[in-house]
């Protein structure tokens, strides 16, 4: 009895010098300590909404498990063995029993949406800008609006404040006031985001006994426009989105396969190794990016730069190899040919294993690689994507200038048109083989850079790559460049179409089943040269 | 092709099949501590190597004698082992870790009953038929569109690639209905009778045996026929054969359905032996290295893939105890020797060898051999 007396008395000695100078009251802080879910959810907002520097730091401490609570039901923020009372502004150690304060998922994500909002007050434009994309798509409720008010009201730049207008018109659709629920759902009908639809449909559900949950008939007319509005909106970007991933994969697999339409398409070289190439040119990259940051860790960033040139000369080296060393004897015996380069690939798949490790390497993307550009709203286009499109581009196009602008081009073509003519002019055919066979080996390796932006760089990358390669240069048809790339961007936009409609796995099940079927029709793929020969 | 059917083809295959006949018999009779006991690892070995070798076999009959290269046998060999897995996983009934009448795996997807195609799986004889049919389904289907426009060459090998990767994608899926990723394992019972117990063991060991040697003499019987003689026709020179006025479409198609049904037995004969099934039998690395075995034992010989199956898994089982990291290396290493050096494989370089040795040491004069065979 005397016990806790005596903490009754130390909580109102403590309390007493915050009841003056409170920065934050404690009777918002309070409910973060308690066990009821929803009162600490909205002690997050209320906490924010005073938009105060303490509030900044309990929100944060919150989030970085750094808020404890003691027996007594204050909440501090703890830094080391000091603790700082939000509640007074003051620095105390730490007291017996302060205990920290679990963190769902749920109180987390309301802390960063808190967070964020408070961002929306920060005195640099980028940042508030950052803040307001950040809310964009999250949900909100009615106890953020206030916040969102205050920084709308501050606000001066244009393009931060139509957001932040949309941001309050989203949170005010949970208000309690018929008439701001109606100007929100007004003003969604231009400019509302796809988040927002539960919101609104749940405003035109049925309650059990039979009446609309929203009583005001001319609110519900205006939301079903609003809701019709965000349909077509969302719907013509997810056409835009897939449009743009389908292109942005068929890029990947135009630089997965443009070096074995080479090989393969020009040379008739069944090369299974080709995949491997791919690792390689990956594998390379991490090496270069290794080096760098270990001798110019300034230029970490550009990494990419000398990867290019490195990797394209390291997988020409081993092409030049492998077809000097083994497959120049299998010319004309694809069946063979297809056996020894499978043996090829496995000795290369186990060299990297036991130099690099079974496991996958890491390969960071250079900064200026991260982030994407926002289009139409709420359309992210990342820019590791884009740079991977105009890279397929670039590689395309220099791939058609050796091809027909160079003297190598032209006898690159000429030993496939008639090797026998070829040799009796003097175009020296063994060499052309091997630049050849060096050539597309070498794109494979600017493939595998592109390939370890993306995704794992591991011993495995390139069996993952062949099949789908092989489509491409099939579905294209063989010997054609255009075919190539038109197969790529093909199958990379029917599969992204499929996607959503059948899943990942799938989608991918239906274009293997697709290609079958197709080349069935066309054998020689969606370019044949005409020709009179039986076989 | 005449140590196929000279005298001493024959004795070397019956002995050959004696000596594997009397593995079991060691296994049985004799105890644990005797010299010349066999253990059950080792005859599980053998029956594994045999049902490869059956595999084996049967892409030889498409690849050596049609001309047929297949990078999907895989997919037929996993067909049939599915096919029989099923049952398998029927029989299991109760015995599963959750207690249920259904397989441990679909108490996991919380699946209340069996999908539509599991219907009758519980009975023996039903899969059986479903081991047969359902490769040979596939195949026929699969080989009517291909052969009928004509697509041939590596590009039939690169679409039968695709089409086992496409289906190694599809089982690996949970929702597919056939354990996703673990397959089909644990397997208690057979017909009643324990899986692990010796005596299942042999029984399962001797029947592998007797369709092995029975697939020998089938495929031996269908190349010596005039069929046969078509098929080479195809291998050797299509076009030639469609001026001569055969179609080619029906003689492919029949041995290509019946190489898949062959490789589906070998998979339905290797479920129970080695007790698991997963989608990473139809591999396309799984299916390339069958290729291996054929290549290395000697295309277009019959005996010759056999040989291969025993010879690269053999080596296979040793490396892999032995130097763990250096198989892949090995098999690739000999991916490229065998293809540049051997491309007849052993049993088609073995007479080469044999007119190197001094008259002395060559066990018949080759005359002999030849009157043999025209007799």
């Amino acid at each position: 009895m005397k016990h806790i007396l005596k903490h009754i008395l130390l909580v109102l000695a403590l309390c007493l010098p915050a009841l003056t100078q409170a920065a934050i009251d404690p009777a918002l802080l309070q409910p973060l300590a308690g066990d009821d879910p929803d009162a600490r959810v909205d002690a997050v907002a209320r906490i924010a909404a005073t938009g105060s520097a303490d509030a900044r730091t309990v929100l944060q401490a919150l989030l970085d498990d750094e808020l404890a609570a003691t027996p007594d039901g204050r909440v501090l923020v703890l830094h080391g063995d000091q603790a700082l009372d939000p509640a007074t502004g003051k620095t105390l150690p730490v007291p017996d029993g302060a205990d920290g304060i679990v963190v769902n998922n749920r109180l987390r994500g309301a802390a960063q949406a808190a967070l964020s909002g408070l961002a929306l007050l920060a005195p640099e434009t980028e940042r508030r800008l950052a803040a307001a994309q950040a809310l964009q798509g999250k949900e909100l409720d009615a106890a953020q609006a206030p916040l969102l008010r205050q920084a709308l009201q501050r606000e001066t730049d244009p393009g931060i404040r139509t957001i932040l207008a949309q941001l309050v018109a989203g949170a005010d659709l949970g208000s309690n006031d018929p008439a701001r629920r109606k100007a929100a759902v007004v003003a969604l009908a231009d400019s509302g985001t796809p988040a927002l639809r539960p919101q609104l449909q749940a405003m035109l559900a049925r309650n059990p006994d039979g009446g609309y949950v929203e009583g005001d008939a001319a609110l519900r007319a205006a939301a079903e426009a609003t809701l019709r509005a965000i349909d077509r909106r969302s719907a013509r970007n997810d056409i835009i989105a897939n449009l743009f991933y389908g292109v942005s994969l068929g890029s990947v697999l135009l630089l997965a396969a443009l070096g074995l339409a080479i090989t393969f398409g020009l040379m008739g070289i069944i090369n299974m190794a080709h995949g491997e190439l791919l690792m390689i040119g990956a594998y390379t990259t991490y090496v270069v990016q290794s080096l760098f940051r270990h001798y110019l860790p300034g230029a970490a960033d550009w990494y990419l730069v000398a990867a290019l040139p490195a990797s394209f000369a390291v997988a020409f080296a081993v092409g030049v190899l492998l077809e000097r060393s083994v497959i120049r004897w299998l010319y004309g015996r694809p069946l063979e040919t297809l056996l020894a380069t499978w043996g090829i690939s496995l000795v290369l798949m186990q060299a990297v294993r036991t130099i690099f490790g079974a496991q996958n390497v890491e390969v960071a993307n250079p900064a200026w690689m991260s982030g994407g550009v926002t289009v139409l709203g709420s359309l992210v286009l990342p820019y590791n994507r884009i740079a991977i499109i105009v890279f397929a581009v670039l590689v395309v196009a220099a791939v058609w200038l050796v091809l027909n602008r160079t003297r190598l081009g032209l006898f690159v073509r000429a030993v496939m048109q008639n090797r026998r003519m070829a040799d009796c002019v003097g175009v020296p055919t063994g060499r052309i083989d091997m630049l050849t066979f060096g050539l597309g080996s070498g794109i494979a390796g600017l493939g595998g850079v592109a390939l370890s932006q993306l995704g794992n760089v591991g011993p495995d990358l390139g069996q993952s790559y062949i099949v789908d390669s092989f489509m491409v240069v099939v579905l294209g048809g063989v010997g054609q460049l255009a075919g190539t790339v038109i197969g790529a961007l093909g199958l990379g936009e029917i599969n992204k179409f499929l996607e959503p409609l059948a899943g990942a796995v799938m989608a991918k099940i239906c274009i293997l089943a697709v290609i079958i079927i197709f080349i069935q029709r066309r054998p020689q793929g969606l370019f044949a040269l005409k020709g009179r020969s039986v076989e | 092709m005449n140590h196929l059917y000279s005298r001493r083809g024959w004795s070397v295959l019956a002995a050959c099949t004696f000596l594997a006949a009397l593995l079991p018999l060691l296994h049985l009779a004799l105890p644990a501590g005797h010299p010349l006991h066999v253990s059950g690892y080792a005859m599980g070995l053998v029956g594994k190597f045999m049902c490869y070798a059956l595999a084996a076999l049967a892409l030889d009959l498409v690849w050596g004698y049609t001309g047929i290269l297949s990078l999907g046998h895989g997919l037929f060999f996993a067909l049939g082992a599915y096919a029989h897995g099923m049952y398998l996983m029927r029989a299991i009934g109760r015995d599963g870790s959750y207690g249920s009448a259904l397989p441990d795996f679909m108490v996991f997807l919380d699946w209340k009953d069996y999908p539509w195609y599991w219907a009758f799986t519980d009975h023996f004889w039903y899969c059986m038929l479903l081991v047969v049919l359902v490769p040979g389904l596939v195949a026929f289907v699969f080989g009517w569109f291909a052969f009928r426009s004509r697509i041939k060459g590596v590009y039939f090998s690169i679409i039968t690639q695709a089409l086992t990767y496409a289906c190694m994608l599809l089982f690996f899926r949970n929702d597919t209905g056939f354990g996703g990723n673990n397959g089909f394992t644990d397997f208690k019972r057979i017909l009643d009778f324990p899986i692990t117990a010796p005596g299942t063991r042999t029984a399962l060991y001797l029947a592998t045996l007797a369709l092995l040697v029975g697939a020998l003499l089938l495929c031996r019987w269908i190349v010596r026929s005039k069929l046969g003689r078509v098929l080479q026709g195809v291998r050797d020179a299509e076009s030639r054969l469609m001026f001569i006025g055969y179609d080619p479409l029906a003689f492919k198609l029949f041995v290509w359905t019946l190489s898949a049904v062959l490789c589906a037995i070998a998979g339905a004969l290797y479920v129970p032996q080695v007790g698991i099934i997963n989608p990473s039998e139809m591999s396309p690395a799984n299916s390339i290295e069958m290729v291996v075995w054929v290549a290395i034992g000697g295309r277009g010989t019959l005996a010759g893939p056999i040989l291969g199956a025993f010879a690269v898994n053999g080596l296979k089982s040793w490396f892999t105890a032995a130097f763990p990291d250096l198989w892949l290396f090995a098999l690739g290493l000999l991916f490229i020797l065998v293809t540049l050096f051997m491309r007849r494989g052993i049993l088609g370089t073995l007479p080469a060898l044999q007119r190197l040795l001094p008259v002395a040491l060559r066990g018949k004069p080759a005359v002999r051999e030849a009157k043999e065979e025209a007799a």
